[in-house]
């Protein structure tokens, strides 16, 4: 006989974890629903407390996020319209109060420690956010005049106003970083030498791709996306051609033609080579250049540069079409050739990393594409105490992978300067407690709200060209972001199932309005799946919550956690309180901090990452340790 | 009481009948209901078996008395016709609506107390005048509104909440149906919609007076140890004597087991009840052997459970139901003209002229 499922173990943090799509999709684990619920309450600095603890940039991420957590947010499966989750974290940033009285202490006694960071992007700062109040010493050496790595030169302002960057910035440096701008590293080896307990290299991608063509070298009209917004930034390029093509649909290519319009283009066209569903660019970064009138032109393969005296005059293009072939990837077939005029060329087709400056003969190993092999969960590449992240490591992605990598890294840099193991990660833990408040009152709105996604407000077409500075999204007002906050589901009140106390009386089968839950005999998986009130429509990707066996007849609790909408009437219908809507609070370790450990005087972080259960019902299931 | 309404939200696979609705749209409001009443559960059944045999909502008449009971069918077909009457007399008022309009579907909620107390001279000349509804009677053993006094099915033993023991005989709704020449007899049980489910659906397509009991425990007043309506000695002495498939007309018999096994009953309109798994000497169309045999079971301890009678339809002849008994027209009143169902003073003065 085939073995019948084997009941969930929710004393593991990852099974309520995994319930909270949009905190198990976000690379450094921010606890969404909690601060979407500090927002609704009108306790923006408590919510941007609780979002820094996690991702640290929650002004510049709030603005500039990729937002892994949206698409996987159980909004989309119900209704096809994830939360505004990033756009509410900007409103806790926008309405936060002075932080900075709630930011950990440093001690004036170092613990003798020293680190040295290279590049001051977002993944080094992360490092020295955390190890700072710890009482490392950290030195991060920056290339450039400014901190903030990509965050700095790629974003453009109109994206993202340098006040929102530098004041997010200043919180960490401002906690006694060792900041050497203009400071280039041109040896690793050199850097070594020097008496640093550990390195860590955030260096980021900072080489743009080529596109080595006919004619390419033989114009200055002819840039390299990141450089060339790099140069807006630093105030080198202000203006640019009339007409002007932008080569690769990726973010940098969207960037890259927004920023040219404000530089005076009247004419700027993204060039793709395949259809829009091959687009690499974010949807809601697509949209926003559709809607300055960027015109993208797809099945455009570029085939060579028209230059005259130097100066360009257009490019010429493969019309192509697109068909799988035998390997399963696509094949392009060429079917016309096209002249599209322009001034100005500016290539976004990617970036990579580059080390010329790691020596080969220092212990660093590469791989056979020439990048340095990186532990995936130590972060420290093959010399001991030299540590990487952020792009660095495995190449681009994006702001908030850059900030989990900082934690990890943190963590081992402490694990290593303590002589203790790198690869016994310290355990998660979770907190399960009650959120009943009466008869039938919750601590959290449980009710569905059928509201559509609020639509984000931009400046005026006109206005927003005038200057380069103009944000060009006004954030929600306060009746959008009441609307807004009431989408959250709230999937981290869970639906939590004491198998011992069911009486099998069907109450909480017949009120589920997403028919969630079943009651019947265990079985094989590929059996058992197929007996349940409703069709599973996601699985396994979303979870079944599998009871242990029920006391009256042995069947069992099936929970098909896919698309509930954690409303609570199975608890409210339920005679025994087998159900109960408990929050499950995900207790993540950080460098020298345990799961659930704070930084000493951390009052209203307490305040801000406590559940919000108050009354007799208070039922802590502390310590639930992976 | 919930403080939120049931969202109207519901799962993206949810299958349409043939009318276009889904379960969903066979709802009531929110149950007021204690949470886990079993009456909530037998609604959640009653939904399901009107959604499978694709019926019209307002082709329905749902009535009901007093006690928890009444309150049910306000939680299901919520575009039905409805009344809850007074206590007791939902069988007089069902009848009503039944004779002025025989197209409508007639089913009755009631409870031990509704139809076994207060309401019995009702319910014994309902079966015997045979009027075409599905009589349910939501039998918890207990006066739930009342804070949980013993009900006239309570068993000889059974304590109260606060550990009174009852010494009273009780009244066998299934027993006595059967005496007095009901057609259709059920018993059931909310905690298992398996079984309840297809014989609620032969139970409206059953012509004439159809009663299923179902054991719907009290979870506030008579859940606990010692009482014999609780859901766990229920389970502790279930014995589903008979399963019973309900066959919609013309629809082929896929059997999974030996012919030997199955019996199958017609009913009037060509669908058909089958039987099967039935006890070797059990005739579920034998009304003395079925009432023997429930006796029997009854001193074993045990709560037999299932369609454990139905008379076959018979041949060509005079109707047995209420209609036929009383050689009434054969359309809905509703579909006279009113000169004609009231034809004025005249002549009456006429027909009184007659008997004077």
């Amino acid at each position: 006989m085939i073995a019948s499922m084997k009941p969930t173990d929710t004393r593991n943090p990852d099974h309520y974890h995994r319930v909270v799509d949009c905190q198990w999709g976000c690379p450094a684990h921010t606890d969404i629903p909690e601060y979407i619920r500090l927002i609704a309450n009108g306790q923006y600095t408590e919510s941007y407390l609780l979002n820094r603890k996690s991702n640290i940039f929650p002004g510049i991420l709030g603005r500039t996020c990729d937002r892994p957590c949206e698409p996987v947010c159980r909004r989309v499966r119900l209704d096809g319209e994830p939360v505004a989750i990033c756009r509410l974290k900007r409103v806790a940033s926008d309405l936060r109060d002075d932080i900075r009285p709630y930011l950990p202490e440093i001690p004036t006694e170092k613990n003798g420690k020293r680190i040295a960071c290279i590049g001051a992007g977002c993944a080094s700062l992360t490092v020295a956010n955390d190890l700072l109040p710890l009482g490392y010493e950290v030195t991060i050496f920056e290339k450039l005049a400014k901190p903030g790595g990509l965050m700095w030169t790629n974003i453009p302002e109109f994206r993202l106003p340098a006040q929102v960057l530098w004041e997010e910035i200043d919180y960490i440096l401002d906690m006694g970083v060792d900041l050497r701008l203009n400071h280039p590293i041109d040896s690793l080896a050199a850097l070594l030498e020097e008496d640093y307990d550990a390195v860590f290299i955030g260096s980021g991608a900072p080489k743009g791709k080529e596109l080595n063509l006919p004619g390419r070298w033989d114009s200055k009209q002819i840039h390299i996306g990141i450089e060339w917004l790099e140069s807006v930034r630093f105030g080198h390029i202000d203006e640019c051609g009339d007409r002007v093509l932008v080569i690769g649909v990726g973010n940098t290519a969207m960037d890259c033609c927004r920023t040219a319009q404000r530089l005076g283009a009247s004419d700027v066209k993204v060039m793709a080579r395949k259809t829009k569903p091959y687009f690499k660019a974010s949807p809601w970064e697509l949209e926003d250049a559709i809607e300055e009138q960027v015109e993208i032109l797809e099945n455009h393969s570029p085939s060579r540069f028209i230059i005259e005296d130097g100066k360009v005059k257009g490019m010429v293009f493969d019309l192509v079409s697109w068909h799988p072939c035998e390997n399963g990837r696509l094949k392009a077939e060429v079917h016309d050739t096209k002249v599209i005029e322009a001034d100005e060329v500016i290539l976004a087709i990617g970036q990579d990393t580059a080390f010329p400056w790691i020596e080969r003969d220092i212990g660093i190993e590469f791989n056979n594409w020439d990048m340095p092999i990186v532990d995936k969960t130590t972060f420290m590449t093959s010399r001991d105490g030299v540590f990487m992240g952020g792009d660095a490591a495995w190449g681009p992605e994006n702001i908030i992978w850059g900030v989990e990598h900082g934690h990890q890294a943190a963590i081992s840099i402490h694990a290593y300067c303590h002589g203790e193991s790198l690869t016994d990660r310290p355990p998660e833990g979770m907190n399960l407690i009650s959120q009943k408040m009466g008869l039938h009152e919750w601590t959290y709105s449980n009710d569905y709200d059928e509201a559509q996604r609020a639509k984000m407000r931009h400046v005026d077409l006109q206005e927003r060209f005038k200057r380069m500075d103009i944000e060009v999204e006004e954030g929600f007002d306060i009746e959008q972001t009441l609307k807004e906050v009431e989408r959250c589901l709230n999937c981290d009140a869970q639906t939590h199932f004491e198998a011992n106390l069911c009486i099998e009386c069907d109450a909480c089968i017949d009120i589920c309005p997403l028919d969630c839950l079943t009651i019947t005999h265990n079985g094989p998986e590929e059996d058992l799946t197929q007996r349940l009130t409703a069709p599973l429509l996601n699985y396994p990707e979303e979870p079944l919550f599998i009871s242990e066996e029920l006391p009256q007849t042995g069947r069992i609790m099936v929970k098909d956690e896919d698309l509930c909408i954690h409303c609570g009437l199975c608890a409210e219908r339920c005679p025994t309180a087998a159900w109960d809507m408990r929050k499950s609070d995900l207790l993540i370790p950080y460098a020298g901090l345990a799961a659930g450990e704070l930084h000493p005087g951390m009052s209203i972080m307490d305040l801000a990452g406590a559940p919000a259960a108050v009354g007799e019902s208070e039922l802590a299931e502390a310590g639930a340790v992976r | 009481m919930s403080h939120i309404k049931k969202p109207r939200i519901h799962h993206p696979a949810l299958t349409r009948n043939r009318l276009g609705l889904t379960r969903r749209d066979y709802e009531g409001t929110m149950s007021t209901l204690c949470a886990g009443c079993g009456h909530d559960s037998i609604t959640a059944a009653i939904i399901e078996a009107f959604w499978e045999l694709e019926i019209e909502p307002h082709r329905v008449a749902k009535t009901s008395g007093i006690g928890c009971s009444g309150k049910t069918p306000t939680y299901f077909l919520q575009e039905a016709h409805g009344f809850n009457g007074v206590h007791g007399r939902m069988p007089s008022i069902t009848t009503g609506a039944h004779a002025a309009n025989r197209e409508l579907l007639c089913i009755g909620v009631s409870g031990d107390g509704d139809s076994l107390s207060i309401g019995m001279g009702q319910f014994a000349h309902v079966v015997r005048r045979n009027v075409d509804m599905l009589y349910i009677i939501e039998n918890n053993g207990v006066y739930g509104l009342t804070k949980g006094q013993f009900s006239a099915s309570a068993d000889v033993g059974s304590t109260a909440k606060r550990g009174q023991v009852n010494r009273e005989h009780p009244i066998d709704s299934v027993l006595l149906a059967l005496n007095l020449g009901a057609g259709f007899v059920a018993r059931s049980f909310s905690g298992d919609k398996e079984q309840l489910v297809p014989i609620l659906k032969a139970g409206l397509r059953h012509r004439g007076f159809a009663l299923i009991d179902i054991i719907s425990p009290c979870v506030t007043f008579n859940d606990h140890h010692g009482s014999t309506k609780s859901y766990q000695y229920t389970r502790d002495n279930y014995n589903q004597l008979v399963y019973a498939d309900f066959v919609p007309p013309a629809h082929e018999i896929a059997a999974t087991y030996d012919e030997g096994d199955v019996r199958t009953v017609k009913l009037h309109d060509g669908s058909s009840i089958r039987f099967r798994k039935v006890p070797g000497n059990y005739d579920p169309t034998d009304r003395d052997a079925v009432y023997g045999y429930i006796r029997e079971r009854q001193r074993a301890g045990e709560v037999a459970t299932g369609l454990l009678y139905v008379e076959e339809a018979g041949g060509v002849g005079e109707e047995s139901d209420f209609h036929g008994l009383q050689g009434t027209v054969e359309e809905p009143l509703v579909d006279y003209p009113f000169a004609e169902l009231c034809p004025g003073a005249e002549k009456l003065e006429r027909l009184q002229e007659r008997f004077r």
